[in-house]
């Protein structure tokens, strides 16, 4: 009977992605209703945003100058058919504001810190500390996973400013001083095309929720790791595969509302 | 002592963070280049704007003078009626005339006032009653091949 296991499997699989969402879903409410008690704890949160943000910072600064330095020579090359150099600025700002600076910042953070989060809370569960802290009554969600949620989200906007400024700053390098695109058309005429609310803020918004998800994804495959080293190392693997699938997806349906016909 | 030194980096983290989104708020978008502080708004009726925006700017003798606030089909005449709001410092006759003109070859679209020569100054609400239309690529090739077409074959 091949094809009723082909139908079974598929059912199976079905429902497991279903139940794992519910399950997800209670997780992040979980997260959201525990986080009181670490609000009043602020030093847990520091703690986590210099092991997310702090330790994240150079590798956002890094990659976002060399993708605006690639951005400001791509762009230059594709601008001067249509003898618009002047409009460099605006294509390098729009595109890092717009999705380069959230997404990238996002994948790169997921990487960093995300890995790293999962990791952690993975061999904390495979060293039963976890078990230890329940038997104390401290609620683990509470105690390990509030503080790292608020952490990455909080983190994830500035590291992705960061990236956009750093990253103007790089096209600015290549297109200005190396190439000699005018400095004044630069920046005012992108000045003239960004607009606050419409680019920057959407932009904002962007990275605060691939914070949300990321940080989420982390979190979850580190508490719901087998307790086993290659439970642990297989989780890692999925925080980045899934966040990344996640980011990108969520960006264009956040790119689709936001900028749809503006 | 562990924690002090911990609270600094992350400090500074959120000091560079909010020092980029200044950045990026000043330098980069247009939150510190124009704002209306003390701003009248009158409208005039195109009919045709072309590929104007609102927020797009409004410029007489090349200086900006202030931005487009609204644009809406106006259903009795037909009409485009775009508002625009105008710096107090810069006063306009009442016979100013408004083109919609465009920045370079393929730039973005803008208001262009060229004031004329009335004693009376526009007012808060009032009416710009001279406009001419964006120019639209396709009707000015229809005017070039009916010219042509009228042209005696030689």
């Amino acid at each position: 009977m091949p094809v009723t296991n082909i139908l079974r499997t598929i059912g199976r699989r079905v429902v497991d992605a279903v139940w794992h969402i519910g399950v997800v879903t209670r997780f992040f409410f979980l997260t959201l209703i525990y986080s009181g008690s670490c609000f009043r704890r602020f030093h847990l949160i520091i703690k986590e945003l210099f092991s997310t943000g702090v330790m994240s910072l150079i590798i956002i600064i890094v990659a976002g100058l060399f993708v605006g330095m690639v951005l400001g020579l791509q762009g230059y090359e594709t601008l001067k058919r249509y003898g618009s150099e002047s409009a460099l600025g605006v294509m390098v700002a729009l595109s890092l504001v717009r999705e380069m600076g959230p997404v990238v910042a996002a994948l790169l953070f997921a990487s960093r810190a995300g890995s790293a989060m999962t990791a952690e809370i993975g061999l904390m569960k495979a060293t039963e500390q976890i078990s230890a802290m329940e038997m104390m009554a401290v609620n683990p969600i509470a105690r390990i996973v509030a503080p790292r949620f608020w952490a990455g989200v909080i983190s994830m906007p500035f590291l992705a400013a960061m990236f956009s400024a750093v990253g103007i700053f790089g096209g600015y390098l290549v297109g200005v001083v190396q190439i000699g695109v005018d400095e004044g058309s630069f920046w005012s005429q992108m000045q003239a095309a960004v607009d606050f609310r419409e680019d920057i803020m959407n932009g904002i918004i962007k990275s605060l929720v691939f914070g949300t998800v990321v940080t989420l994804i982390a979190l979850f495959e580190g508490f719901d790791a087998p307790p086993t080293a290659e439970g642990v190392s297989g989780a890692t693997t999925r925080t980045v595969v899934t966040s990344s699938l996640a980011i990108l997806m969520l960006d264009f349906v956040l790119t689709a509302i936001m900028f749809r016909g503006a | 002592m562990e924690r002090t030194t911990l609270d600094l980096w992350v400090g500074m983290f959120v000091v560079a963070g909010m020092a980029a989104l200044v950045m990026l708020a000043m330098k980069v978008g247009n939150l510190g280049t124009y704002n209306v502080s003390e701003a009248y708004q009158v409208h005039a009726y195109f009919s045709n704007i072309g590929g104007l925006k609102a927020q797009a700017s409004i410029r007489s003798a090349g200086v900006v003078v202030g931005r487009v606030t609204e644009i809406t089909l106006d259903t009795e005449r037909y009409e485009a009626k775009v508002v625009m709001s105008l710096d107090n410092r810069y006063q306009f006759p009442t016979d100013t005339f408004a083109n919609i003109l465009t920045s370079g070859l393929l730039g973005e679209q803008y208001i262009g006032l060229m004031p004329g020569g009335d004693e009376a100054m526009l007012k808060n609400g009032e009416q710009m009653k001279q406009t001419q239309s964006a120019m639209v690529l396709e009707d000015l090739i229809g005017k070039f091949m009916y010219s042509k077409a009228a042209e005696p074959a030689k």
